[in-house]
């Protein structure tokens, strides 16, 4: 694929100059002595899909799991440096972690629904956080959910199967629908469409399309098309550092880097 | 891509000649390959065929001599209800009828209906039935009823293989004369084989055909409800916790090497701690159900603990990864999410630790729960014994009844444990989790 046809992708979607909903500011991660993240500094907003690229191992994901601190999960990764969602540091101690995780929702590489109806797949997370006071609302709050994951019209007559009987493709976008059912500002997804076969890339890469502007999107990729096709920011990782971070159009036509240009036309990664 | 088109063809050109699959290399391989495929096939259905052999050899010699014990010989017996003899007087109230006399009225009947020799053919304990009738049913009395009751072990062993004839006849249980009014009996009629409720149903004895296991069966059913009751709860929290809240450290992986070697201590170590701790320093109440489920609730706590570990370990991470990227809190992820798709590897393992405790002897027989008792416990502070224990003590009785008795037992805890065991299965089908 020549960066031409990249460019003219990209091209189609300028990305929005705009107030950033989350910053992060000089964030570095320790997994015991391992320096996976060296100082990354960076903003995300609510009108841009933002991307993430760059070779295995780079930081990617440890980057990620910062924005809602899934790294606080991990025994021995230690997060220094400042994020902020809203202006609120999400470090403080009076940041509440669960509700950090509601606002600032997360799809995994891998499809991981509960081993539960397709419905209580939905309904969990408004459940736990108390967002339907009645069943009805329940209800409605599934059926929006799955209708703007493009899942309802496959699913409706089913909601009571298992998540897990969904194919790969529909167990994705199922873990979307439940990530929006809590009404997040914020997704964070990574490499969402790798165990994904072309069609169902394609619908989920509608869907983020569709949800762009609605919530906050950064997505992890390894793709170059899907990340030129979807995101208007781009950001391009190396050994823990952020070597690039632009306007989707300018990285994959006329990055200020070479260590972006070498990766983006292939030559490393 | 051009050069890489190049690339292709080059391979050989490295100075290996193409791989000859034909070659008799080649042939020799895959014939030992298939050689030792077909050896440890047959090493593998020889080592099934020899354990299976084992269960089957020891299932077959406990039914052999143990069958027969859930049938029994009985007589009949005519015994007269007479009021005077009962010394009953004018009264009718349900004390009176229960302080009657009826060891006199058995008495007499088993010598006017079977004869002189009734007494030694006869159970002396068949009086009991007669009480039970009369308050049962008070118009019986000063009627004439007829019973059926145990015939005396020696009796039943006669009936059931006849004379042993390794047994000198000054040794014999039973002499000629008894025989002879027994075969007597048997063309009257006043013979006959039923099923042995008694066994079943009645405390232990002194007298083999009065013996059952009944009292045994509850007092293993209260122990293990006391063990599962303490066991459980504590075990999966303990394993809830070590797993999924607790920091890795020095103290934990001792905690952790501690349990596991706790598993292994032998049992009788446990009931040496249930005696010093339970009886001697907190003064719990000897040979009851509760200092025995205390004491099988230490031995089994490590196995449940351990069992509840592996089965939370082995819940997939990415379902922890999703409960808490929605914003689960750790105990709602923990409780709504990991331990329900670990609960099938819990309870397997819960019962594989309740079957063994229902098995154990030896700690409880430190605590005092072989002491011959008839009646079933009625609580869990009652003095009891168990199955096994009851099964331990028959065993020593020379008695050939006893020996019989014995066998019907073991067949009878068998059960229980296959029922169990059967329970474990369904319940881990039932809540698998099929991906
Ligand atoms: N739990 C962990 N413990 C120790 N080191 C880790 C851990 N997770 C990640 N790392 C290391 O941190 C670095 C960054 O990992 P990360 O998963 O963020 O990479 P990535 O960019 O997402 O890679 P990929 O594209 O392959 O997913 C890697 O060198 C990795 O080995
Ligand atoms: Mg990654």
């Amino acid at each position: 694929m020549s960066t031409d046809t990249l460019a003219r992708i990209a091209g189609k979607q300028e990305a929005v100059d705009a107030l950033p909903l989350m910053t992060a500011r000089d964030v570095h991660v320790y997994y015991g002595q391992k320096h996976a993240l060296k100082g990354v500094s960076i903003d995300i907003t609510r009108e841009n899909v933002t991307a993430f690229i760059g070779p295995s191992g780079c930081g990617k994901s440890t980057f990620l799991r910062c924005f809602n601190r899934m790294n606080d999960t991990i025994d021995n990764a230690r997060v220094t440096g400042r994020i902020e969602l809203e202006g609120q540091d999400i470090h403080a101690p009076e940041m509440d972690v669960v509700q950090l995780r509601a606002r600032v929702g997360m799809v995994f590489q891998k499809p991981n629904p509960f081993p539960k109806s397709i419905y209580e797949n939905i309904a969990y997370g408004p459940r736990i956080h108390g967002l339907a006071a009645t069943q009805q609302e329940m209800d409605e709050i599934v059926t929006r959910s799955l209708t703007r994951a493009g899942l309802w019209d496959e699913v409706k007559d089913r909601l009571q199967d298992s998540g897990t009987a969904l194919s790969g493709g529909q167990q994705q976008r199922l873990c979307i629908a439940r990530a929006i059912a809590v009404d997040p500002e914020v997704i964070l997804m990574d490499e969402p469409c790798s165990a994904l076969d072309p069609i169902a890339t394609g619908k989920v890469e509608e869907l983020i399309d569709e949800l762009r502007g609605r919530y906050a999107i950064v997505i992890v990729t390894h793709n170059m098309q899907q990340a030129a096709r979807v995101s208007q920011k781009t950001a391009f990782f190396h050994l823990g550092d952020l070597v690039e971070y632009d306007d989707t159009s300018v990285i994959f036509t006329d990055p200020k880097e070479s260590r972006t240009r070498d990766y983006i036309t292939g030559r490393y990664g | 891509m051009s050069t890489r088109a190049e690339a292709l063809p080059a391979a050989p050109a490295s100075g290996r000649p193409p791989t000859d699959w034909k070659s008799p290399d080649m042939v020799a391989r895959v014939k030992r390959r298939y050689r030792s495929e077909t050896i440890f096939r047959f090493i593998g259905l020889a080592a099934l065929v020899f354990a299976v052999g084992f269960l089957a050899l020891l299932l077959a010699t406990m039914l052999r001599s143990g069958l027969s014990g859930f049938v029994q010989t009985q007589v009949k017996v005519s015994v007269e209800l007479d009021p005077t003899l009962l010394e009953l007087g004018s009264d009718r109230s349900g004390q009176a009828l229960l302080n009657a006399d009826y060891l006199s009225a058995y008495a007499r009947g088993l010598r006017e209906s079977l004869g002189p020799a009734g007494p030694d053919i006869a159970s002396a304990n068949g009086w009991t039935a007669l009480r039970e009738m009369v308050m049962a049913d008070p118009t019986l009395l000063g009627r004439t009823v007829e019973i059926w009751v145990p015939a005396r072990s020696a009796f039943d062993q006669y009936a059931k293989v006849g004379i042993d004839p390794d047994i000198p006849p000054e040794l014999a249980p039973v002499s000629s004369e008894q025989i002879a009014a027994f075969e007597r009996l048997s063309e009257q009629g006043r013979i006959r084989t039923s099923l042995n409720r008694t066994l079943l149903f009645s405390g232990d004895s002194t007298t083999p055909e009065a013996a059952g296991i009944w009292g045994a069966f509850i007092g293993s059913l209260l122990t293990i409800a006391v063990t599962l009751a303490l066991a459980f709860p504590v075990g999966v929290l303990s394993a809830v916790y070590l797993e999924e809240f607790a920091p890795r450290n020095r103290l934990t992986d001792f905690i952790e090497v501690s349990i596991n070697n706790l598993a292994a201590v032998p049992s009788i170590i446990f009931g040496l701690l249930g005696l010093a701790v339970f009886l001697n320093t907190m003064g719990l109440p000897r040979s009851a159900p509760l200092v025995g489920g205390l004491t099988l609730a230490l031995m089994t706590l490590p196995v449940i603990v351990i069992a509840a570990r592996a089965a939370i370990k082995s819940v997939p991470p990415s379902i922890r990864d999703a409960a808490l990227g929605i914003g689960a809190s750790r105990l709602q992820t923990v409780f709504e999410h990991v331990v329900p798709l670990a609960l099938p590897g819990i309870l397997t393992g819960t019962i594989i630790g309740v079957a063994r405790a229902l098995g154990e002897t030896a700690p409880l027989l430190m605590i005092g729960m072989r002491a011959f008792i008839v009646d079933a416990p009625r609580s869990i502070t009652d003095p009891a014994t168990v199955l096994p224990v009851q099964i331990f003590l028959w065993s020593d009785n020379v008695d050939r009844g006893f020996v019989e008795k014995t066998s019907a037992a073991i067949l009878v805890l068998l059960v229980l444990l296959l029922l169990i065991n059967g329970v474990a299965i369904y319940l881990r089908n039932k809540f698998e989790q099929k991906w």
